[in-house]
């Protein structure tokens, strides 16, 4: 395209031409686009959510009811999906971190190189698999071989509070048990993704250094690698927690409606903020109905926003100050 | 007993790592069999679905009329009927999500590399897609409603689905255009100014194909996932089961609309169905992750 010179530059030597301009304010146009998208979500969620939390008749926060099924007389409280929500995500990350970072380790500092990419992308392919599926999955393959377990931590370890009897049997699969494991496996990836690249970025200086002065693989791995790495590490976990906390399907699909509150245990069932939206979708005719809903899904956005940024910082904290 | 004079040369330290005794072989041991069983307990859960997943779906697949029929006229205990109708939701979002997604995720990219580097709106910017890649896809879903269903007014349709995966996908082509155009050598650009080619032809002709089998590829591990999303189908659109080609009107069928729905059937002609649906799923995600692959390789300029 033969651009007709732009006369106005006052530099004779750089010339800016009108495709330039067009482009460049295409391209910055397209960034500005996409972090008022961003503040579109926080408003458009807001001036929804906010008549229906005015004509609340509970407490938002600390009440444990959910009853929308009247648009004159809402009450919505998020005591219990908090609870469930957070309980969830934690069981998963207590299984999922270690896993993760064993992997990391695996794949970086034990697997030959030439077996090390393929062993990674059999990682990746957990995250190509749908959480429909997984919520299929884990509701028919994998609660029933995990009931036994539940039963036996609920009658041997009833006495600790989390394994108390639960709102459901413990055997029945449909708890926040099961729902953990498979929210475990979903965020593996992640969890290992961010791992395995601050692992990798582990100065080689260190590692031959401990090697020289003779330390094991695992000296090796205990001295260097892993104090270089602990903050991605915990970066990654919050990422991997962001995804827990937002996860909708596979948990409504395991988690199935359950109206009695849960009883903290992690043999309850109930709903996430995430999976009592997708539930109530059939009530999405009402506008207040709905904003009840958007309520609850404004303290998901907040939540997994900070969560998220938070994991960010530490991520881009870490391997910066440590040579 | 040291000496005098290697006590000068040697100071007295020491040494950073005992002998290799015992305990620390078997230290050394239980550590590679820890990390090596921590790679084999992800591996068993990918299998074990993989395996599930063929053992219940594959039956309804080898039945042609699988994939020419839809599940229009069926009862809860029918066993005839097929997922074309959903394919072709699922195919329609996933395309029109990617014609919205591509554009604005690559302009963003090319912003964040070419014109904003360290400036302090592209910090905001990269941070902002670093928390869209964050976002909860059931979120995502009720944004697009109280956007374009409550304040706009239209009607849920699959054109609203394919807006709020618009959101999740567009932070996966910025990462990958990102990472993409980095690697484009600076050098390529300098060559392209020398001739007194302008910027942006420079950008579109030389960066960007340079840079694109990388960026398809990206484009398309992108809509793999999109594909599998459930949560927005649930508030934004209706479930139809009969053939449907329309995006802006009434209910449309995607797989794994059908996977979540047909689950409430509760009978086993409806758990052949769920369970077809899924397996068809993951093959699409599947066949495109193949694509992805197959494109990189054909289209990857040759460096060095």
């Amino acid at each position: 395209m033969s651009a007709p010179e732009a006369p106005a530059a006052d530099e004779p030597k750089k010339v800016v031409r009108a495709g330039d301009r067009v482009f460049q304010s295409l391209a910055t146009g397209s960034g500005i686009f996409i972090v008022a998208l961003i503040a579109a979500v926080g408003i458009f969620l807001l001036l929804r959510a906010f008549p229906s939390l005015q004509a609340n008749q509970v407490s938002f926060l600390f009440s444990r009811v959910w009853d929308t099924s009247d648009p004159n007389n809402l009450k919505f409280g998020i005591t219990d999906l908090a609870w469930v929500t957070v309980a969830s995500s934690l069981v998963a990350l207590v299984i999922a971190m270690p896993v993760s970072c064993g992997i990391a380790l695996f794949l970086t500092q034990y697997a030959p190189r030439s077996l090390a990419r393929p062993f990674a992308y059999i990682v990746d392919l957990l995250a190509a698999v749908p959480s429909v599926v997984y919520g299929l999955w884990g509701v028919v393959a994998l609660a029933p071989v995990l009931n036994p377990v539940a039963t036996w931590l609920n009658t041997n370890l009833g006495w600790v509070p989390i394994f108390a009897d639960g709102n459901v049997p413990a055997n029945s699969g449909a708890n926040i048990f099961t729902a953990g494991i498979v929210l475990a496996v979903m965020i593996l990836p992640t969890i290992t993704g961010v791992t395995r690249e601050v692992f990798q970025r582990t100065p080689t200086a260190h590692i031959e250094g401990a090697q020289a002065l003779g330390a094991t693989r695992w000296e090796v791995v205990r001295t260097t690698v892993w104090p270089f790495g602990r903050n991605g590490f915990i970066g990654g976990s919050m990422l991997g927690l962001g995804r827990a906390l937002g996860e909708t399907v596979a948990l409504t699909i395991i988690l199935s409606g359950v109206n009695i509150g849960p009883n903290f245990s992690v043999f309850d069932a109930g709903a996430t903020f995430a999976s009592k939206i997708a539930l109530g979708s059939a009530e999405f005719v009402n506008d207040m109905q709905v904003g009840a809903y958007i309520s609850a899904g404004l303290v998901l956005f907040v939540l997994t926003f900070a969560v998220n940024a938070i994991a960010r910082w530490i991520e881009s904290a870490s391997g910066k100050g440590k040579a | 007993m040291r000496t005098d004079t290697a006590d000068v040369e040697r100071p007295a330290a020491t040494p950073a790592f005992q002998p290799l005794g015992f305990g620390r072989k078997l230290k050394n041991g239980a550590a590679t069999a820890l990390f090596g069983a921590a790679f084999l307990i992800a591996v068993i859960p990918l299998l074990w679905v993989l395996f599930t997943l063929l053992q219940k779906g594959l039956a309804p697949l080898l039945r042609p009329d699988w994939w020419s029929h839809s599940f229009n006229g069926l009862t809860a205990n029918d066993y005839n009927g097929g997922i074309y109708h959903a394919l072709m939701g699922t195919l329609l979002e996933g395309l029109v999500c990617a014609i919205i997604s591509v554009p604005l995720g690559v302009l963003v990219g090319v912003y964040l590399i070419e014109y904003g580097q360290d400036s302090r709106f592209a910090k905001v910017a990269t941070f902002t897609v670093d928390i869209l890649s964050g976002l909860p896809s059931i979120v995502a879903g009720l944004f697009i409603y109280a956007l374009w269903i409550t304040t706009f007014g239209f009607n849920r349709s699959g054109f609203a689905v394919a807006l709020s995966l618009v959101l999740l996908m567009v932070p996966v082509v910025v990462r990958v255009t990102e990472t993409m155009l980095l690697i484009v050598p600076d050098e390529l650009r300098e060559a392209s100014y020398a001739l007194g080619v302008p910027k942006w032809k420079t950008i579109v002709k030389i960066v960007l194909p340079t840079a694109l089998s990388g960026i398809l590829t990206g484009v398309m591990l992108g809509l793999a996932r999109v594909l599998g999303e459930t949560a927005p189908l649930l508030i934004l659109v209706g479930y139809a089961k009969a053939i449907s080609f329309n995006l802006f009107d009434g209910g449309l069928a995607s797989l794994p609309l059908v996977i979540y729905t047909e689950r409430s059937t509760g009978t086993e002609a409806g758990d052949y169905r769920v369970w077809g649906a899924a397996l068809t799923l993951v093959l699409v995600i599947m066949l495109i992750n193949l694509a992805a692959s197959l494109l990189s390789r054909l289209f990857a300029v040759k460096t060095k």
